[in-house]
């Protein structure tokens, strides 16, 4: 998801027999379903799992501004341009408010943005994929927020207070953001036959890389039990993966277009969509920063906080005089 | 030439649509570059101020014009030589500097602009003008506030300001130039007299330049052009982009 | 990249109140950065007030926030859980009074 590959220190889940009398005292609070709040005692690696998970949910939130930003400039109409705007800056905000939940965790935003332009931090591999046509927006928008939407719901409910009031506000605002989505598409595939080709082409180019932002296959997770004893993930990668294909399909056949996997039937057994297999290679090879934009979009970032280094300089540097004309007055 | 009343309101529409219109477009390109999250919220904000200002100016001016034309026509499918923009608001930004210079050297203007077009004679003037005249208010009092605090800041902050208030007055001037259009507008009290308005621009850009202790440039001739469509080259690069795809699919919904 | 490393005086986190609509209390919606108190209230204004939700922000320095500690909650909180007569529901009305 937008934090795919969240390690936890320990690749085995923790057992009462491990844990010391205060980590219990911490695990019965996860279990009777009490929010862990910043001043809370809470284990070391529960700490650092949080702030590699928010961290990377906030870095995906940000450098996910620029495969949609790209075409805000180039919008066919006066207002898909101000929807694409509103929900690219929703991104930004996003970023902010989870940065400002990890901070409370005792890293500073700073710190965090200077191991995302260094490349130590990770951020989600969908965005390495290059936004090609005005279609790409509305196939993001559908499947990559649609995908977000069904992780990010349950994430509002997740044992650290201060994140999961983050994801309150997050996911009220990105309700919209899945059907502007859809309603580009739906537009496309009503229009001319340029149109319903650039959407089926988007959704050929989008759907793989999509699955993927779930995670790795649960068989392959293994970080994912201890996350869920701690109340920081509730559902598995393949559970909501399965949950987005079933959803997904539908709306794909309103449209109109062919989702790229022959191997996809429905299971009257199962009532689910049975799937291709995932190229999986293709994931990690993204993750390790291989992806076809990988370079272009942490150069943005770069880019962007080295040229802005001035501003936020010079706007300290004015409080600061001003603190002290106060003072000597 | 004499235009009538109507032609007027027209021309009027169409130079405050394609001014936001043409600022909101180079606003946007900051989106997920700005210089700080809260900057790039901030000036995402503002973008979208102006490009919603731009629909109902345009809006007008193609009902007035009486063709047919929506405000996406004559965003889109409009080519340079017919854009009625100021010089200002088409330049690029080699930095944020000159972003934050460019916008206030507008908003100073067009806060005022809009707050006496509020009075005007012509009654969809005045109702479009009322919708804008706050969140330009609002522009102005940011843009006024980052000049001061960016001015006086570091040494840096304020040579970079410094370089684009140099760079950036010379097209400050053509707002205040009032050519035939403007003045039959403000003789029919359709529109505010522009050196009257010019007047009181300036003794407020003067104190903000002055608390941000940047000097103004003294005779610099005034870059001029765009209400009669004769535009620096950057404007060709920014419709291109803009337009590529009403260009590319004629008659195509989106 | 140079900026990264550049940070040597990041601007400082304040805490964002606002009051969503007359007659009600602010109440906290999240934080953010900025330089000083004047900017912070035009930030929270641009961040946290996209969608209409205020009509008056206070923004309070994150470091200015004294807190209990979580430590000393038994002693602060307890001690009030056991005067139930505090509360209305403990004493009983007849039906015949109606309501009181």
């Amino acid at each position: 998801m937008y934090a795919q590959e969240v390690k936890t220190p320990s690749s085995r889940l923790r057992s009462r027999s491990d844990m010391c009398e205060q980590e219990c005292a911490f695990q019965d609070k996860l279990d009777a379903g009490t929010k862990i709040e910043p001043k809370d005692w809470m284990p070391d690696a529960y700490r650092k799992t949080l702030v590699r998970q928010i961290s990377q949910h906030a870095h995906s939130e940000i450098v996910g501004q620029l495969p949609e930003g790209n075409w805000i400039t180039r919008a066919p109409t006066l207002e898909r341009k101000a929807i694409l705007l509103a929900k690219v800056q929703d991104e930004a905000g996003h970023g902010l408010y989870l940065y400002c939940a990890a901070e409370t965790l005792g890293v500073s935003r700073d710190d965090m943005t200077a191991d995302l332009l260094s490349g130590r931090a990770k951020y989600s591999s969908i965005f390495n994929y290059p936004t090609l046509t005005w279609a790409d927006v509305g196939a993001i928008g559908w499947l990559v927020d649609g995908a977000a939407i069904m992780n990010q719901v349950p994430l509002q409910r997740c044992s650290y207070g201060p994140y999961a009031r983050a994801m309150v506000r997050v996911c009220k605002e990105e309700s919209f953001h899945q059907r502007q989505g859809f309603d580009i598409m739906r537009v496309l595939a009503n229009g001319t036959e340029a149109q319903r080709a650039m959407a089926q082409d988007a959704l050929d180019r989008w759907w793989w890389p999509s699955l993927m932002m779930f995670g790795p296959p649960d068989d392959a997770s293994v970080h994912s039990a201890q996350s869920m004893a701690w109340g920081i993930k509730q559902d598995s990668n393949d559970e909501l993966r399965q949950k987005f294909v079933d959803q997904t399909v539908p709306q794909s056949d309103f449209l109109g277009l062919k989702i790229p996997d022959p191997d996809l039937i429905w299971n009257d057994d199962e009532q689910h969509y049975d799937f291709g297999a995932i190229d999986w290679h293709e994931f990690y090879d993204v993750i390790a920063g291989n992806g076809p934009c990988n370079a272009e979009r942490l150069g943005a970032r770069c880019n962007a906080w080295s040229e802005g280094a001035w501003y936020r300089e010079g706007l300290k540097a004015h409080s600061d005089k001003q603190r002290l004309d106060r003072k000597a007055a | 030439m004499v235009l009538a009343d109507p032609a007027l309101v027209g021309v009027l529409g169409l130079r405050m649509g394609d001014n936001a219109l043409i600022l909101g477009q180079r606003l946007s390109e900051w989106c997920g570059h700005a210089p700080v999250l809260e900057e790039d919220i901030a000036t995402a904000n503002i973008a979208l101020d102006l490009i919603g200002q731009a629909s109902n100016w345009l809006k007008l001016a193609g009902e007035v014009e009486g063709g047919g034309r929506s405000a996406d026509d004559l965003a889109f499918l409009r080519d340079a030589r017919e854009f009625t923009n100021v010089l200002l608001v088409e330049q690029p930004d080699p930095d944020f500097a000159h972003t934050l210079m460019r916008q206030y050297l507008f908003d100073s203007w067009h806060a005022e602009m809009l707050d006496r077009l509020v009075d005007s004679t012509e009654a969809r003037i005045a109702e479009v003008a009322a919708k804008s005249a706050k969140e330009a208010a609002y522009h102005r009092r940011r843009s006024a506030d980052l000049i001061v605090r960016l001015g006086d800041g570091s040494e840096e902050s304020h040579a970079r300001m410094q370089a684009a208030l140099d760079a950036l007055y010379p097209f400050a001037g053509e707002l205040d130039q009032p050519d035939d259009c403007d003045k039959a507008l403000a003789a029919a009290a359709i529109a505010p007299d522009l050196g009257e308005l010019a007047g009181e621009v300036a003794s407020a850009r003067t104190i903000v330049f002055g608390r941000a202790g940047l000097s103004v440039p003294t005779d610099v001739p005034v870059r001029s052009g765009g209400k009669s469509g004769l535009h620096s080259e950057a404007l060709g690069y920014l419709l291109a982009e803009m337009q590529i795809l009403q260009r590319s699919h004629p008659g195509a919904k989106w | 990249m140079s900026g990264a490393s550049s940070s040597a005086s990041p601007w400082p986190l304040w805490e964002v109140f606002i009051r969503g609509q007359a007659g009600i209390s602010h109440r906290h919606v999240g934080s953010l950065h900025a330089a000083d108190a004047e900017t912070a209230l035009c930030n929270a204004r641009d961040v946290y007030t996209r969608r209409g939700e205020g009509v008056s922000i206070w923004v309070v320095p994150s470091a200015a926030i004294l807190a209990t500690d979580p430590d000393d909650h038994d002693q602060l909180f307890d001690a009030a859980q056991s005067k139930i007569y505090r509360h209305p529901s403990f004493f009983e009305v007849p039906e015949e009074i109606g309501h009181m």
